[in-house]
C-alpha cells in the first residue's frame, strides 16, 4: 500500500509561509459539487481512470467504495470548505508513473456519463484539467 | 451525396418515442421511482427522448423477469436459439436504413459508418453466433477401458451486461448474441450516452424473443449499474468501458464470487515501416488511409490507432503525405452520406478531448493538422465535433498514454525493428495494434512481439466475426467477436461415468 506516496501537504520548506505544493486541486464549480455530493453521499473520494471510453475520468464515489490498494498511489488529501473530512485522489501507480510530471485540476462539465461516478445523474461531470509541474513544485513534491 | 432528416422531422425514416421505459419481462415498465432523464443528441445537442432513471427496484424487477425466463430459454434446443438469431439479424437488416439513421442521432457517428459498418456487423454477428451455437459441441475423454469424462456446456443463467456509448447497437450485440446463443437471459444495461436506439431495435425484435430472455434497464451506473454489477443474482458480468469502473465491477463481482469479462480500451499503436514507401502504389495508399483511421468513429473506438510510429527512412515524407489525407477528411452533419467525421457523442467527452490538446501543446508537441474545436454552421452549432488532429511528439507524452477517445494522433518516429516494437509496447495497454509492411517476415514477427490482443497486419479497423478480440495487460479479460466467447457464458459440466461394475477395492 502506498499510503506514505504523495499528498495534497507538501514536506515543510524552510523559509517564509508558502502555499503547500499539490498534485492535485479543484475549482470552485467543482468544490460545490463536492459539497453538494457529499451532504447526499457522506464522505467521498476519487479515483482517475485510465483506458477507453470515459477513461481519463476522475470518478468520484462514497468514500470506500471502491477499494484501493498496493497497486494505487494517494496523490492528495483535498480540503473542502463545508466538508469535515479530506477528498482522496487516487490512481494506480502504473498510470501514476506516466502522469508524475503533471498537476491536476477537477474541474466540472456539462456533460452525461459515466461510469459509477456519482456525480451523473446531475448532469455534469467531473473532468481533469492538466499542465506541467514547474520544476520548483517537482522538487518539493515527494 | 444524399442528407437524411433527423429522426422524428418530415421525411425521416425513423423516429423515436418522446419516452422511453425499462424493457422487463416482454414489456415496457416504468421506473420504480418515477424518475427520467433527458437524452441529447450529439448531432445538434438537442434533446430528443427521455429514458427511465433505473434504480436497484428495477433492477431487481429486471432480474426477476429473466430468472423467470432462463430455465426455459437455456433448454431450448441449440436449433431454436439459432433460429431466433437468425431472425433477429434478418429483421434488422430489413430495418438497417432506419437503425442506422437511428444510431447516428442518438451517438453522433457518420451515417455511412453505420449504414455501412455498425448495422451490417451486428447483423453478421447474430448470424455468426447462430452458427457457432450449432457447430459447437462437447467433448468425451475416454480415460480408460470403463471410465469416461463428458463435457457438457450448459448455460450460465442470467447475466449482467453493461454496455458502452460508442457503438450502442454493435457492443450490444457483441454481448447479447454469444449470450443468448448460449442460453442465458439477460439484463442489460446501455450507456447513459446513447440508452435508446437499442429500445429501437428492441422494438423491432420484441416478438422473436420470449418474454424475460432480454430485458434493459436504463440508468446512471451508480444507481442503476452497481446494483446490476453487485447483484448476487447475476452468474457473471461483462463490461466495456475504462479502468477504474472495470476494477469496480470486478470488486463487486468478487464479492459474489462471479466471473467477468471486461474490456476496457487502450493506446494503440499503429506501426509503418520504411518498406511502405518503397513504391507509390495501391498499398501505399492502403496505409494513409490506415493512418487516418485514427479519425474514424471520431476516435471513439477502443482500438483507435491513436500512436502512429513511423519509421525513420520515411518518415518526413509519409507523415506528410498522411496529413494531407488527414486534411481531406469531410467533416460534418452527421446524417449526410458525405461526411467522414461527424459529432462526439457527449459534451464531456468533447471537453476531455479539448483538455488532452491542451496538455499536449503544453508537453511540447506539435500540432500538425486541426487541434481544436470544430465550429459548425446552423444546428450544428450547438453540436460537439472536435478537428482530426495530428500531433508530433513523444512516447512518454500524456497524449501517447491515454486513450484520448477523440479524432486525434500523435505521431513519432522510431529506428529500427527492436526501437518499434519497444515503443508500441510502451503503454499499460495491449487491445489493437497495426503493423504496416511490403516484408512478410517483418510483418509476421512484428506481429508475435506487439504485446496487444489484436494485430491488424497490412488493415486496420476490421471488425469480422470469428475474429477473436480482447486485451493484454491493462486491456481486460476476455475474448469478443468469435466463438470462443460462448464458453465465457457457459458453465462446464462434466460427468464422469464408470461403466465398471467392480468396487473400486477402497473399502
Amino acid at each position: 500500500m502506498n499510503h506514505a506516496q504523495p499528498t495534497g501537504s507538501a514536506a515543510p520548506t524552510a523559509g517564509p509561509a508558502r502555499p503547500p505544493v499539490s498534485r492535485v486541486e479543484l475549482t470552485a464549480a467543482a468544490e460545490e459539487l463536492i459539497r453538494s455530493l457529499h451532504g447526499r453521499h457522506g464522505s467521498l473520494m476519487f479515483h482517475q481512470s485510465g483506458g477507453c471510453c470515459d477513461g481519463s475520468a476522475p470518478m468520484c464515489f462514497p468514500a470506500g467504495e471502491f477499494r484501493t490498494g498496493s497497486s494505487d498511489v494517494q496523490l492528495a488529501a483535498l480540503s473542502v470548505e463545508g466538508v469535515a473530512e479530506p477528498i482522496t485522489f487516487w490512481m494506480s501507480a502504473s498510470q501514476f508513473e506516466r502522469w508524475k510530471h503533471t498537476h491536476l485540476t477537477v474541474d466540472v462539465v456539462p456533460g452525461r456519463g459515466s461510469g459509477f461516478s456519482l456525480e451523473a445523474p446531475d448532469g455534469v461531470r467531473f473532468l481533469i484539467r492538466s499542465r506541467l509541474l514547474t520544476s520548483d513544485e517537482l522538487a518539493q513534491l515527494p | 451525396m444524399a442528407q437524411y432528416a433527423a429522426p422524428g422531422q418530415d421525411g425521416s425514416v425513423v423516429s423515436y418515442e418522446p419516452r422511453y421505459d425499462h424493457w422487463i419481462g416482454g414489456e415496457y415498465v416504468k421506473p420504480a421511482k418515477g424518475q427520467y432523464f433527458e437524452n441529447p443528441s450529439p448531432v445538434t445537442g438537442q434533446t430528443f427522448t427521455e429514458m427511465a432513471r433505473g434504480t436497484a427496484d428495477d433492477v431487481e424487477r429486471a432480474l426477476d423477469a429473466a430468472h423467470g425466463a432462463a430455465d426455459a430459454w437455456g433448454r431450448t434446443s441449440v436449433t431454436e436459439r439459432a433460429i431466433v438469431l437468425n431472425r433477429i439479424a434478418d429483421r434488422m437488416e430489413a430495418n438497417l436504413e432506419k437503425l442506422a439513421v437511428a444510431e447516428t442521432w442518438e451517438n453522433g457517428k457518420p451515417v455511412r459508418e453505420t449504414l455501412a459498418a455498425d448495422l451490417p456487423l451486428a447483423i453478421d454477428h447474430f448470424r455468426y453466433f447462430a452458427g457457432a451455437i450449432r457447430a459447437q459441441e462437447g467433448s468425451l475423454g475416454e480415460l480408460d477401458d470403463d471410465t469416461v469424462a463428458y463435457h457438457f456446456h450448459e448455460p450460465l443463467g442470467v447475466v449482467a451486461q453493461i454496455i458502452p456509448w460508442n457503438f450502442p447497437i454493435l457492443m450490444a450485440t457483441w454481448k447479447l448474441a454469444p449470450a443468448l446463443a448460449a442460453g442465458n437471459a439477460v439484463v442489460l444495461k446501455p450507456a447513459e450516452q446513447t440508452p435508446a436506439s437499442i429500445h429501437l431495435l428492441m422494438s423491432l425484435i420484441a416478438d422473436l424473443l420470449p418474454p424475460g430472455v432480454v430485458n434493459i434497464v436504463n440508468g446512471f451506473g451508480f444507481e442503476a449499474g452497481k446494483p446490476l454489477a453487485s447483484s448476487p443474482r447475476v452468474a457473471k458480468v461483462a463490461f466495456t468501458g475504462e479502468t477504474t469502473t472495470g476494477r469496480l465491477i470486478m470488486q463487486y463481482a468478487s464479492e459474489n464470487i462471479k466471473p467477468v469479462t471486461l474490456e476496457l480500451g487502450g493506446k494503440s499503436p499503429n506501426i509503418f515501416f520504411d518498406d511502405v514507401s518503397a513504391a507509390d502504389d495501391d498499398f501505399y495508399d492502403k496505409a494513409l488511409e490506415g493512418f487516418t483511421m485514427f479519425a474514424l468513429n471520431q476516435g471513439e473506438v477502443c482500438t483507435c490507432p491513436s500512436r502512429a510510429l513511423i519509421q525513420q527512412g520515411h518518415y518526413a515524407d509519409f507523415l506528410a503525405a498522411a496529413v494531407k489525407r488527414t486534411e481531406a477528411v469531410k467533416q460534418g452533419n452527421p446524417l449526410d452520406t458525405d461526411t467522414m467525421v461527424g459529432a462526439q457523442a457527449s459534451n464531456d467527452q468533447l471537453e476531455k478531448i479539448l483538455s488532452y490538446l491542451d496538455i499536449g501543446r503544453q508537453e511540447g508537441a506539435k500540432v500538425l493538422t486541426g487541434g481544436a474545436r470544430a465550429e459548425l454552421p446552423g444546428d450544428l452549432a450547438g453540436g460537439y465535433y472536435v478537428q482530426p488532429t495530428i500531433f508530433q511528439g513523444d512516447n512518454a507524452m500524456r497524449i501517447f498514454q491515454e486513450e484520448i477517445f477523440g479524432p486525434v494522433v500523435s505521431v513519432a518516429p522510431f529506428a529500427d525493428f527492436a526501437d518499434g516494437i519497444k515503443i508500441a509496447n510502451d503503454t499499460l495497454y495491449g487491445l489493437g495494434a497495426g503493423v504496416w509492411t511490403r516484408d512478410i517476415n517483418t510483418a509476421y514477427r512484428a506481429g508475435r512481439a506487439i504485446q496487444a490482443g489484436r494485430v491488424w497486419t497490412n488493415c486496420y479497423h476490421a471488425y469480422p466475426a470469428h475474429a477473436a478480440f480482447g486485451g493484454y495487460k491493462q486491456s481486460g479479460i476476455g475474448r469478443e467477436n468469435h466463438k470462443m466467447m460462448l464458453e465465457h457464458y457457459q458453465q462446464t459440466k462434466n460427468l464422469l461415468i464408470s461403466y465398471s461394475p467392480k468396487a473400486m477395492g477402497f473399502f
